[in-house]
């Protein structure tokens, strides 16, 4: 049975209206890229198409300003991407709508990632961004204006375990685009009206089938920022923001090493991440590496390589996806970041949260990256790592 | 289906209209300033369309310049009239609730320096003309208040506020392009020295507008040419769109009372319907028709709020079900802020932001009002039943 048979037959589990005859709404959020295009154009052969273009943020706020002056493509100014999907709303001829999530983005996504940075944690705005505002506010819009589901262009997979009658996420067939790490924080209401086409797909497939439909989008290359830092110079764009904020950072530190030597002086713990080697400011014989930030005392400890391996970390804000709660003792293959391949760990249950074991040390694990947990292809659950070390 | 119900943002155009400006678009093409017959044929049209605008505000057609729009008129009355003016020190008296094309001129005129005072208005969505009095300067030089509110259809008391002008020598203007047409508009009678319009507000095509300007009154031109406009805007004249507009004039000078009459029914059918299918929604602004005998608010326009309900999403809703209406001004809409006319009466950010806005046309019949009404009460249940904005104790009570 496709995916799309358990999704229609799934809604009379989630106690939806929808009768044999109902034909099926079905939003998508558009980027403008080929990706969410290609959903749209596949969604629109079956059924009745809805495409909805979040504007989020202000480019003209010119934070990072002259991001614009050096083209970034695709990215830069976001009227070109809503320019583009209403080129596809158009071509594909179903309904469009941009809609205006600023207020709420700033508040769920920007600011937090300035708050988490300035805290000396790393963090991974994308993912607040799916639980918040394309899974949270966007497909709220879309089931309030009629559409049964929200169909997206990740690469990821959601399937209903009818014996568990849970909604699983599995890791995309193609696993060099796989984004589940990043949808981990969805709940079962979020994965039972969301659809992802292209997790069975290939990228290069996708392209192709763009080409074959004459998306307008066809060949409009990848952005691999974030989205409201396009040149991806986030320090700066911290800095400039925080000015607006009128609150200006002056975050200047240390750099010392695990003895309490210092080395050096920085200009703000933001401009570090755990494992970072490059831009220290010290001048020594072995390679040294970021190995914590301390936020009390603005100091960046830094080490040789292996001070950064660690065989435990704290886990808060857990979600589970393939288990209501987890047993104590669960074996997993645990991902700290997006480039990470999972590695084999044991979780305890532990106060509000989970500490995760891995068999063996792992290589800089960074406070607030996610800590996501497969089984095979499976996301069984994931939560945001809260301090290394027990 | 396609149901629009959204004319304060834009009318169909007239049939007779668009027959009437076909031959300049077609054999008829001179132009109004050449010297030659094809000429002189465009020039009679463009002075045809003239007198007929002329007759629908009654003024005299030299009186009335043609523009590209209402912000173009807008633009040329207030940058106009208060650079034209000799004082050292100018101030400007304007209200809250203008439209952009008011409100932006007036911004980049304080950058020039000069001081604006923008006046508050009521709960109901008025100016008060004693705001206005007390708003006086030995400085002032200009006074721009709106005829009718786009946003809720008040229709302000510009009577009174031009009076107050007049008596202190200062000059008055008036953004007429919500009632001009739909309502009477009568310079003499209201006593404003310019007003603007626009013709695809009444059933003219976009893109041509025209400005009354009080004979005598002098305005410094924002743009510089030939073949002037009265000496104040100069270009080859749009004739084919001044015809139109000319046509559209003609059509709303006949046939106005009867129109306002007739929406105005409509309206109070549909906005009193809603009220007893719909909990927690109300008008903004007053109810209140006509006063004195003069409409006080626009026969065509309802302003709702609907509690729990983010007003794009009800106007996405609707339009997926073949109604177009709005949550405000177009060319506001996608902004972040909510309505600031709205806002300025002094509803709570949430409340704005949950309202929307039917403007009802000619063209709309009762059978158009009983599908909105069929379709509106299930909407807004379903969005306020995924609302998370709704209050626990009223869950139940909301979806039901």
């Amino acid at each position: 049975m496709s995916f799309k048979e358990l999704v229609i037959e799934s809604s009379v589990v989630a106690e939806t209206k929808i009768s044999s005859d109902h034909r099926p709404l079905v939003a998508v959020a558009m980027s403008g890229g080929v990706d969410s295009s290609t959903v749209a154009a596949l969604m629109a052969r079956e059924y009745g198409v809805v495409g909805l273009t979040m504007q989020l943020w202000d480019q003209k706020r010119s934070i990072n300003g002259d991001a614009c002056a050096t083209p970034v493509r695709g990215r830069c100014c976001s009227t070109n991407d809503v320019y583009d999907a209403r080129r596809v709303a158009e071509h594909l001829d179903f309904p469009f709508y941009v809609v205006n999530h600023q207020r709420q983005f700033e508040e769920t996504v920007v600011h937090p990632f300035v708050s988490e940075y300035l805290a000396g944690r790393t963090p991974i705005p994308c993912t607040h961004c799916n639980n918040h505002i394309k899974f949270g506010e966007l497909l709220r819009l879309a089931r309030q204006v009629g559409a049964d589901y929200l169909a997206t262009g990740h690469y990821a997979r959601v399937e209903l375990d009818r014996e568990s009658g849970r909604y699983l996420l599995r890791k995309a067939v193609d696993e060099t685009r796989d984004q589940s790490y990043f949808l981990f924080g969805l709940t079962q209401e979020q994965l039972s009206r969301s659809w992802f086409p292209l997790g069975e797909m290939r990228k290069l497939e996708v392209r192709e089938l763009a080409r074959e439909m004459a998306l307008p989008v066809a060949e409009k290359p990848e952005s691999h920022e974030i989205c409201f830092v396009p040149d991806g110079d986030y320090a700066r764009f911290l800095e400039k923001y925080q000015q607006e904020r009128g609150t200006p950072v002056s975050d200047t530190g240390e750099v010392v090493t695990a003895e309490g030597e210092v080395l050096a002086k920085h200009d703000g713990l933001y401009h570090f991440t755990v494992g970072q080697r490059k831009g220290l400011g010290v001048a020594v014989g072995n390679p040294l590496y970021v190995i914590s930030l301390n936020p009390a005392s603005r100091r960046v400890v830094v080490g040789e390589g292996d001070a950064l391996l660690t065989r435990t970390c704290f886990v808060r804000d857990t979600n589970w996806i393939a288990v209501e709660a987890p047993t104590d003792g669960l074996r997993v293959e645990a991902k700290i970041r997006h480039q990470h391949s999972p590695a084999p760990a044991t979780l305890y249950i532990e106060g509000d949260g989970v500490r995760v074991e891995f068999d063996n040390p792992q290589r800089a694990v960074t406070p607030g990256q996610a800590a996501v947990f497969y089984q095979g292809d499976l996301v069984v659950g994931g939560g945001w790592i809260e301090r290394v070390g027990t | 289906m396609s149901l629009y119900f959204d004319h304060n943002a834009t009318t169909p155009l007239a049939p007779e209209a668009l027959e009437e400006m076909l031959p300049y678009m077609r054999q008829d093409y001179g132009n109004a300033a050449s010297i030659h017959r094809p000429g002189q044929r465009a020039r009679a049209a463009v002075e045809k369309a003239r007198a007929q605008v002329a007759a629908l505000v009654h003024c005299e057609p030299n009186e009335i310049v043609f523009t590209s729009g209402g912000t173009e008129s807008n633009n040329i009355a207030i940058l106009g009239a208060v650079r034209e003016s000799g004082k050292a020190r100018k101030h400007v008296i304007t209200s809250v609730i203008e439209h952009h094309a008011v409100l932006r001129p007036c911004q980049a005129l304080e950058r020039e320096g000069v001081e604006v005072t923008y006046v508050p208005v009521s709960a109901d969505g008025f100016v008060e003309p004693d705001e206005v009095r007390k708003a006086l300067r030995p400085e002032t030089v200009l006074i721009s208040i709106m005829h009718a509110n786009n946003e809720t259809g008040a229709v302000q008391p510009v009577k009174d506020i031009a009076a107050i002008a007049r008596e202190a020598g200062v000059l008055f203007h008036s953004d007429a392009v919500q009632s001009t047409g739909k309502i009477p508009v009568d310079v003499t009678g209201l006593g404003v020295d310019l007003l603007s319009m626009s013709a695809h507000k009444f059933g003219g095509p976009k893109g041509v507008g025209a400005l009354f300007v009080r004979q005598g009154v002098r305005l410094l031109p924002l743009m510089f040419g030939g073949m002037k406009e009265l000496d104040t805007r100069p270009g080859t004249e749009n004739v084919a769109g001044i015809v139109g507009m000319g046509a559209a004039a003609r059509l709303a000078t006949e046939n106005m009372d009867q129109d306002a009459q007739q929406l105005a029914r409509l309206r109070d059918r549909l906005e009193a319907e809603i009220l007893k299918r719909i909990d927690r929604a109300g008008v903004n602004g007053a109810r209140e028709n006509v006063r004195d005998g003069e409409w006080r608010r626009m026969p065509n326009t309802t302003n709702l709020y609907f509690d729990f309900v983010e007003g794009e999403a009800l106007v996405i809703a609707l339009d997926l079900q073949g109604i177009a209406c709005s949550t405000g001004s177009a060319c506001s809409s996608g902004s972040v802020e909510p309505s600031h006319v709205l806002l300025a009466m002094g509803l709570s950010a949430e409340r704005a932001r949950s309202s929307v806005r039917f403007s009802l046309g000619k063209a709309n019949t009762e059978q158009d009002v009983d599908t909105v009404l069929r379709i509106i009460a299930p909407t807004v249940k379903r969005l306020r039943a995924l609302s998370p904005r709704v209050p626990a104790e009223m869950r139940e009570s909301v979806r039901n």
